[in-house]
């Protein structure tokens, strides 16, 4: 019964959504609307189709490259920056700007100078997902709790150790909202560099699709971005619930007591 | 003996002023250290730029030096053609982030204020938020063509799942306690608003705002770019057409410096609510 | 008690600290302090609240540097964080490491100073044994009560077998019950392994109980104003010591002292009452 419940407040709204989206085109032909199995169709055909590996798996490498690599400098300048009071200093105000600069707007000055390929999609992308990262990083680097970071004074750790013990997983809760934000940045970068310049890839698929008029082509198009999302979503939980764990029970004990 | 003493009394003597000199140093240190230290890095940059944009492995006229990109970007303020470019990326902004703003509010709040709503919205907003919003360019393109219906599209749809999402937050985190004890006081609802549900929503609210402020702008630029709608993303767009890279990065550096004023007036409406919002609590306080 | 000046362990020679030397809104939290603590001695620091206990356990500790004066440890001037020398905080739930379980924070500060696997491994097993916490020894340090949780610092600081070992207030937000087990704890771990122990408390009767020798500091500016020799037997338990007649006059000793120290900033008096160890 209670599973029943559950199942019906799920998928309750989404049937209704589709049964009206249908009931709506059924009626007559709609230009920009396709019929929802007609749409479903489409996506089977167009996606899973060679498509997949010379579009869609470029682009997720793209995005997975990009997400490393923004994780890896953001990470390690975050924590330099965040340690070092005279980095930050000379850093911050530059920062600020260049982080304040809408990354999309970059794009036509890489094209220029890195040509269209995947090192000039890959540059448009980190230089949109490394700032939230970095930026949290140094927040969390210099939150540190005083008494844990006189703990490990008193103890001795130092240098790398100090940073794998210490540092690393304080900041960790804020590195992870950091890389969150990251995701949805990437994802917007991406299609937009695609659409812009490029002879492949999902972005540039929907972009095609639409000087085409191949409209439930499109949809089916705009319909895998959000298939991508979730599922980089559902896979950030599951990351974010192990490396966190600690966290939230933290969380949960402090608020009890 | 006797000798010794006065040198020692006297190297006491020296060291005490030496040290409270150097500590006043320190202090007038932490005080300066951020402007110098900011300015000697921006300096920095910039020479930086300057001599890879000349000895670097580009060539200098796709990566114009600061010495020929800042008077460029300067020059541009005199231009009535520059400020309406500027005027049409903002409007379109502006409008974006209010459309997004209130639709986002008035959802949140519908279907925050209800655990049934919910739970039952909760798979159909999981599935349709994640879609990126410059998924929708080619569509917006289809309906509106190059003209602000199809900014404000984009806009729209990126910036309302941020506010909604932060409003049904807020919503359902007013403090339960706090609930039952405004309850308790006989609170009308129009005070129970004002008092409970105001303080408790805004601070959600506004981290909404502030981040869709964000998204909006890069939003509202990228449509520019590729649907080519009025902007400074089509004037970037345009300059690359005709091969005029300083034009471009002249650009970039306007729409830095918007970026900047865009966190600016936010941060200052933050504190103006924020003081607002603290004010309220220790009346209820009280 | 036998103790000659060969066998000092921790020398606090004229400290002196201010903070915020140079700016507007100097404090000078400590004026000058000077003491010795032997091998093996267990000794109470008791003082107003605003002393400067804490600050003195930091310039000891080495994560303060003195503004004048020094810590000398067997022999060494005092730097920086030294070897041999352990520090339990009074904010036992933000000293541990809360992302590491109970085991995994004894045994970090044996890691990172190379102790090799076995005898890490045997002597963490030791250090839960010692504060009967080894069944609990997987769980995360959130998982349990504070009580539980102050023995995992104490196991810590222990593990890493410090000649030297400062506490701070440890027991000040513990219940009386976990308390009194606690510094029962303390005084079995302290003559089993023989260390030196300095104990930062404001409970009069704790550092009666615990110490061989109670300091007594004055208020800000801060002197050592009193240094009170505890004669009470070896053997301690809660029942007995406490309801003895010298425990009695000891703790009034103490009591007069820290109710002068309240009210006479900078001590004008120095009172060495009972002497000190000879
Ligand atoms: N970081 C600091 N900056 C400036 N002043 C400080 C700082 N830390 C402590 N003080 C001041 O130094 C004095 C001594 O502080 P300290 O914490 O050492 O006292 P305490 O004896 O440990 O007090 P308590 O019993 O309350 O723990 C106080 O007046 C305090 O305000
Ligand atoms: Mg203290």
């Amino acid at each position: 019964m209670i599973v029943l419940k559950r199942l019906a407040l799920w998928f309750g709204l989404p049937a209704i959504l589709i049964a009206v989206w249908w009931a709506f085109t059924a009626q007559g032909v709609n230009f920009f609307v396709p019929k929802p199995d007609k749409l479903a169709n489409t996506f089977v055909t167009v996606w899973f189709s060679e498509k997949f590996f010379t579009d869609v798996m470029p682009s997720m490498g793209r995005l997975l490259i990009s997400l490393a690599v923004s994780l890896v400098l953001g990470v390690a300048l975050g924590i330099a920056i965040g340690l070092s009071r005279t980095l930050r200093w000379l850093l911050e105000p530059l920062l600020e700007f260049i982080r304040a600069v809408p990354s999309t707007i970059l794009i036509p000055v890489l094209l220029l100078l890195i040509g269209i390929n995947d090192a000039m999609k890959i540059t448009v992308i980190v230089l949109g997902c490394l700032w939230p990262i970095l930026l949290n990083t140094i927040e969390g680097v210099r939150s540190l709790d005083e008494v844990l970071k006189n703990t490990a004074l008193v103890y001795r750790l130092r240098g790398f150790d100090r940073i794998r013990y210490l540092v690393l997983p304080g900041a960790s809760p804020l590195i992870m909202a950091g890389i969150r934000h990251s995701l949805a940045v990437g994802l917007i970068l991406l299609v937009v560099s695609e659409m812009f310049a490029s002879t492949d890839g999902i972005g540039y698929s929907i972009i095609n699709f639409q000087n085409r008029i191949a409209i439930p082509e499109m949809w089916s198009g705009i319909f895998l971005l959000g298939i991508i999302g979730v599922l980089l979503s559902v896979v950030f939980q599951a990351i974010q619930k192990r490396v966190l764990g600690w966290y939230y029970g933290l969380k949960e004990a402090s608020n009890d007591g | 003996m006797e000798t010794q003493t006065p040198i020692l009394s006297s190297v006491a003597v020296s060291t005490l002023p030496t040290r409270g000199h150097t500590a006043r140093r320190a202090a007038q240190w932490t005080a300066a250290g951020p402007y110098v230290l900011g300015v000697a890095g921006i300096l920095a940059a910039l020479i930086a730029w300057e001599l890879f944009s000349a000895f670097g492995p580009v060539s200098q006229h796709h990566l114009p030096p600061p010495s020929v990109v800042i008077p460029t970007f300067l020059n541009n303020f005199t231009f009535t053609q520059f400020w309406l470019t500027v005027g049409q990326t903002m409007w379109a902004w502006f409008l974006g982030l209010t459309l997004a703003t209130f639709g986002g509010l008035a959802v949140g709040l519908l279907i925050g204020s209800s655990s049934l709503l919910r739970t039952g919205t909760h798979t159909t907003v999981e599935f349709l938020r994640p879609i990126p919003a410059v998924g929708l360019i080619p569509l917006a393109a289809l309906l509106f063509g190059p003209r602000i219906g199809a900014e404000l599209l984009i806009v729209v749809y990126g910036c309302f799942w941020i506010v909604m999402i932060q409003a049904m937050y807020g919503i359902t985190d007013i403090d339960k306690v706090a609930d039952d004890t405004v309850r308790t006081l006989r609170m009308t609802w129009l005070q129970r608003v004002r008092h409970l549900v105001l303080p408790t929503l805004l601070p959600y609210l506004m981290t909404g705002i502030r981040l869709a402020a964000t998204v909006a702008l890069i939003l509202a630029i990228s449509s520019e770019l590729i649907v080519g709608t009025p902007g400074i993303g089509r004037a970037v767009a345009q300059a690359q057409l005709n091969d005029n890279p300083a034009a471009m990065i002249a650009l970039i550096l306007t729409s830095g410096l918007l970026g900047i004023l865009v966190n600016l007036i936010f941060r200052f409406i933050e504190r103006k609510v924020l003081f607002w919002h603290s004010s309220v609590r220790s009346e209820v306080a009280a | 008690m036998t103790a000659s000046k060969s066998d000092i362990r921790l020398s606090v020679q004229q400290v002196r600290k201010v903070y915020g030397a140079g700016s507007r809104n100097e404090v000078e939290a400590v004026r000058s302090l000077t003491f010795d603590l032997h091998a093996g001695e267990f000794a109470c620091l008791v003082g107003p609240s605003g002393s400067g206990k804490t600050t003195l356990l930091k310039c000891i500790a080495g994560l303060l540097d003195p503004t004048s004066g020094e810590v000398v440890l067997d022999g060494r001037r005092v730097s920086g964080p030294a070897e041999g020398m352990a520090v339990v905080f009074q904010e036992y739930s933000r000293s541990l490491f809360p992302w590491l379980s109970v085991e995994d924070n004894v045994e970090l500060p044996l890691k990172t100073s190379g102790v090799p696997k076995a005898e890490r491994k045997a002597r963490v097993k030791d250090a839960l044994d010692a504060v009967t916490l080894s069944h609990a020894a997987k769980s995360y340090p959130w998982q349990l009560s504070g009580g539980m949780q102050q023995r995992v610092a104490i196991a810590r600081a222990v593990a890493s077998n410090p000649s030297v070992l400062l506490m701070d207030e440890p027991f000040a937000a513990v219940d009386a019950q976990t308390r009194g087990e606690l510094e029962d704890l303390v005084r079995e771990v302290w003559k089993r392994l023989d260390m030196t122990i300095l104990f930062v408390t404001h409970d009069i009767d704790e550092s009666v109980y615990l110490a061989e020798r109670v300091l007594v500091l004055s208020s800000s500016p801060t002197i050592v104003q009193a240094d009170i020799h505890i004669d009470l037997p070896d053997v301690r338990s809660q029942a007995d010591t406490r309801s003895l007649h010298r425990f009695g006059e000891l703790r009034h000793q103490v009591y007069e002292e820290v109710q002068f120290a309240k009210t006479n900033p900078g001590g004008e008096r120095m009172s060495v009452r009972d002497g000190l160890p000879s």
